[in-house]
């Protein structure tokens, strides 16, 4: 049986004015297992505390029940007066008599009604609390970083930098990410590779820093602070540790036909290739669809031509395991396709393009070597017609756009306008926009520029369709100011498309059990105030992949979830939430049916030896709560068949107690 | 806006079934639109002459028969806002005013062209019928 | 002769979350609703056994309300989806058994919604009011 002290607070007159606290705390004494019950002004003073603390000394109290203002506000409070008194923290409730009763309430009598039976209902869920302990589970001091973009570079510096080992995973042979393929960056137009490149060095030179680059994740299991991670390393074909990117390989490669991604296929890269002349690592790979040697065993010169003899056709995929103790999704974006929007000839004419296509024209590193030349005929366009918001802010198709806006594309397209308008003053530029949207430090006052001082023509309306003619794009669009439809014979169009989550974030989500929006971005604990976490503990957001956003930002969250990581990670041990499920295996079954609900993935099952009568063992399949996973929701107790699932600190049997003492 | 006007803007809003309020003013469907040299208001003008309750223009304007009822800018409108077929109800809604069709069903079989989309049929009806 | 008006009784789950916080607003904003109202603290709605439920009408609750977060804002992320369908099923059941559908309700109230944990209680517990009073459910086995 406990000892239960009840305590009902007055807040001065906030309880008092509408409750009768007297006869609350009289009428409280007679509960069974109260062996104690007075009030005062205020509970929650030091001489309200001291009171509790006395009162635990005194009567050998094992509960206690405070009347007074809402859990939320002082429940905390409480439970560290009862630790200091030499009590669990978790034998303390809280009956709130002052946000759900005496503000709600006018009359002293209703008020003082309710006020006792909160009370009783909470003197009966004390009398069943059992002292809970948090968990503690020990931290493995390692991040990993997916994506190895600007996201993950940051990420991974800053948490190298406060000492902590990181791993970073990249699909592609080098680091880098979008950035890399940027040619200027706005509102100040250094040059991405300026200031991206050396970041890049850094993450090379760093100590506490491995990239597993052309590598990808493959499994997830664990939880925070303990996370057990396969990543495969795809055959790169090459020894990575002895290369030592020389690029004779490069050079020698007869296959010379296939399209380089690097510069999204407008010009050709060989079979072995390094993807830009920055590359991080600098090693090179070999494509084994295109490959000679790979393909039909006919070639092997870049093996004869390697003096290093890093070349190795029989190289395999490697599956390495690692555990880690914060995991950070850096996943990046991709521009959509332009198949399914007809209307602007992507498909047609080569003369069409994306923005990012139009950055790696304009790249000094790029197939033209930066000179603005259009694709089809290499001449120099006199007229370019740029559309925003293509696929962008579009709800009416799924398959087409996305409704969301891709916020990057208005400031990209004022860039390259500007920038084609000052390198080629000859050049009409048009901007066909919907709304401009510049708000950042410095961003309207350059779009403002790319109006009044490059004279760039921003119309607002839309472009409503393209078709070549002859050498010329026509171009039908709308000027909504005017009323008018122009049209316009353009030499090149430039598409600001959509921006969306990389395809692999989304098997990557259900392999962390973290969760994702509609439009496969990552969700955020909390949209305000817990931006750069998942809702599943160790696993942090860095980047496009929990939304669209520009360089600036995207640095600053790539810092803040480092920050987030460091702090975690600086720990030795990780303080759970007691109120955790867990099963009583005598009762369970085996069923599964809570392991399929548990949105944290916190069940799994082991099969368990159990004596039996006479002798014998059985062995029987019972489900296992991990307390450092389990969040504390309590879906499985519901769907448990046999009742033996069951929530630390709201128990089946407590909520009851309480129901019943409402209802008496 | 009296009460009339709103009633028939409501009429035209529920016979179309498009909800203007969707249009976020990109200008796509007049960009798109290949009869737009014809029209004195343009698909972008129909969608926000509607939801301003601007109806009495649009019910005597000659736009309503030169929309070709091609659907280029149903079609291409990133926000599903449908103009062509806030166009078609305002032209019905003048001729539910006006009292019938003007083309008898007898005369049809000797306008009928086997070559002719169904869509440009109906549209025909309506539109020439006076 | 004096006509004691009966007072209904209801007990209220709400999660921690978003409607326990929502219930604090409407105190916090002093918005007044009937004290028949008691509040029963749980984590997250999914956390509502209907065991709890059938208890109260046992008890001899006028009405029972859950409050969750709204669909997709559910701390637990799926909680409340869980809530919505386990409910659907078990007030169709209660009503077959003779507790009107009008004494059970789900309703998402978030930790910004004190006004409409106000009006909804309020709404509740007049509703509730007017059936009168409520069959009590009972436990046969009580009975041998």
């Amino acid at each position: 049986m406990q000892r239960i002290g009840v305590f009902v607070c007055w807040c001065g007159s906030n309880i008092a004015g509408t409750v009768d606290v007297q006869a609350v705390s009289e009428a409280l004494k007679n509960e069974p297992g109260v062996v104690f019950s007075a009030n005062y002004q205020y509970m929650c003073s030091q001489a309200g505390q001291n009171m509790i603390i006395d009162a635990v000394k005194e009567h050998n109290l094992t509960g206690i029940v405070v009347c007074s203002c809402s859990p939320r506000m002082h429940e905390a409070t409480f439970r560290k007066t009862a630790a200091t008194a030499g009590l669990n923290p978790y034998m303390v409730e809280i009956a709130n008599i002052r946000e759900q009763c005496s503000w709600v309430h006018k009359d002293m009598l209703t008020g003082t009604e309710k006020a006792i039976i909160l009370g009783k209902a909470a003197v009966a869920k004390v009398n069943l609390n059992t002292p809970l302990v948090a968990g503690e589970t020990p931290v493995t001091k390692r991040a990993l970083v997916i994506g190895g973009g600007i996201a993950g570079i940051q990420t991974a510096l800053d948490i190298a930098e406060a000492g902590f080992p990181v791993d970073i995973v990249e699909t592609k042979p080098t680091i880098g990410g979008k950035m890399a393929q940027l040619d200027k960056t706005f509102p100040t137009l250094d040059c991405a590779a300026c200031i991206l490149t050396p970041k890049m060095v850094d993450v090379a030179q760093n100590e506490n820093i491995r990239i597993f680059s052309y590598s990808e994740v493959t499994e997830v299991k664990g939880f925070v602070g303990n996370f057990d991670v396969t990543v495969k390393k795809k055959a790169r074909y090459v020894n990575e540790d002895i290369c030592t990117g020389c690029g004779a390989c490069v050079e020698k490669c007869p296959m010379k036909k296939v399209p380089n991604e690097f510069n999204l296929g407008m010009d050709n890269r060989s079979a072995i290739y390094i993807p830009f002349a920055q590359a991080v690592p600098k090693v090179a790979t070999i494509d084994p669809n295109h490959c000679n040697m790979l393909k039909n065993g006919r070639c092997g010169v870049c093996s004869k031509v390697c003096a290093a003899g890093a070349i190795d056709y029989k190289q395999q995929d490697e599956y390495i395991q690692e555990k880690y103790g914060a995991i950070v999704v850096a996943t990046g974006f991709n521009p959509i396709s332009m198949d399914k929007f007809d209307e602007y000839a992507y498909n047609q004419s080569k003369d069409v393009i994306t923005s990012l296509e139009f950055e790696r024209l304009t790249n000094a590193a790029g197939p033209t070597a930066g000179k603005l030349l259009r694709p089809s005929d290499l001449k120099h366009p006199h007229t370019i017609v740029f559309v925003q918001c293509v696929g962008s802010r579009c709800a009416s198709c799924a398959e087409k756009g996305k409704e969301y806006c891709s916020k990057i594309c208005c400031m990209y397209t004022a860039k390259h306008a500007m920038l084609t308008r000052d390198k080629y003053p000859d050049t009409e530029v048009y901007v066909f926009y919907i709304d401009v949207r510049t708000p950042g430090k410095s961003f309207d006052e350059f779009y403002r520029r790319a109006v009044e001082e490059y004279g760039v023509h921003y119309i607002k309306g839309m472009v409503g369709k393209v078709f070549p003619e002859g050498d010329k794009l026509k171009v039908q669009a709308s000027d909504l100011l005017n009323n008018k439809q122009l049209h316009i014979d353009a030499d090149l169009v430039v598409l600001a498309a959509a921006i969306e989550p990389d395809k692999s974030a989304r098997p990557l989500a259900t392999m962390l059990t973290a969760s994702m929006d509609t439009n496969d971005f990552f969700t955020e604990a909390h949209p305000k105030l817990r931006p750069v976490e998942s809702p599943t503990a160790g696993v942090f957001l860095s980047g496009t992949c929990q939304g669209p956003k520009d360089i600036p930002e995207t640095v600053s969250q790539a810092s803040a979830a480092a920050a987030k990581v460091v702090s975690l990670l600086v720990k030795d041990k990780l303080k759970g939430n007691p109120c955790v499920a867990s099963s009583d295996e005598l009762m369970c079954n085996g069923c599964s049916s809570c392991e399929r609900v548990c949105p944290y993935g916190a069940i799994t099952y082991e099969d368990k030896e159990f004596r039996m009568p006479n002798r014998t063992v059985a062995i029987r399949r019972v489900a296992k709560v991990n307390p450092a996973v389990c969040q504390g929701c309590g879906c499985c107790t519901v769907v448990c068949p046999s009742g033996a699932m069951d929530l630390r600190g709201f128990a089946n049997r407590q909520i009851i107690a309480e129901v019943d003492a409402i209802c008496k | 806006m009296n009460n009339k006007l709103k009633n028939t803007r409501d009429e035209i809003v529920r016979i179309s079934g498009v909800n203007p309020k969707k249009c976020m003013k990109c200008g796509k469907c007049t960009a798109t639109c290949p009869a737009f040299d014809e029209m004195e208001y343009h698909p972008h003008q129909f969608v926000a002459m509607v939801e301003n309750g601007d109806i009495q223009p649009l019910l005597e304007s000659e736009s309503l028969y030169r929309c070709l009822s091609c659907f280029a800018c149903v079609d291409r409108c990133p926000r599903g806002v449908e103009p062509a077929k806030l166009v078609e109800a305002v032209r019905l809604t003048v001729i539910r005013q006006k009292g019938g069709n003007h083309l008898k069903t007898d005369d049809i079989p000797a306008l009928l062209d086997e070559n002719i989309p169904q869509q440009a049929l109906v549209s025909a009806l309506r539109k020439y019928a006076k | 002769m004096q006509v004691n008006e009966r007072k209904p009784l209801i007990v209220a789950f709400c999660c921690n979350w978003c409607s326990y916080a929502g219930a604090d607003l409407a105190g916090n904003n002093r918005l007044s609703y009937p004290a028949d109202v008691k509040i029963i603290k749980v984590p997250c709605s999914c956390r509502v056994n209907p065991m709890f439920i059938l208890r109260a009408f046992q008890r001899g609750a006028d009405g029972v309300i859950l409050c969750g977060c709204h669909p997709g804002d559910c701390h637990y992320t799926s909680g409340n989806y869980y809530t919505r369908r386990r409910m659907a099923l078990l007030f169709s059941m209660l009503d077959y058994l003779g507790i009107e559908k009008e004494r059970t309700r789900v309703e998402w109230v978030s930790a910004a919604e004190g006004a409409k944990f106000a009006a909804t209680m309020n709404d509740f517990a007049q509703t509730v009011a007017a059936l009168g009073e409520n069959k009590r459910l009972e436990d046969l086995r009580c009975k041998k």
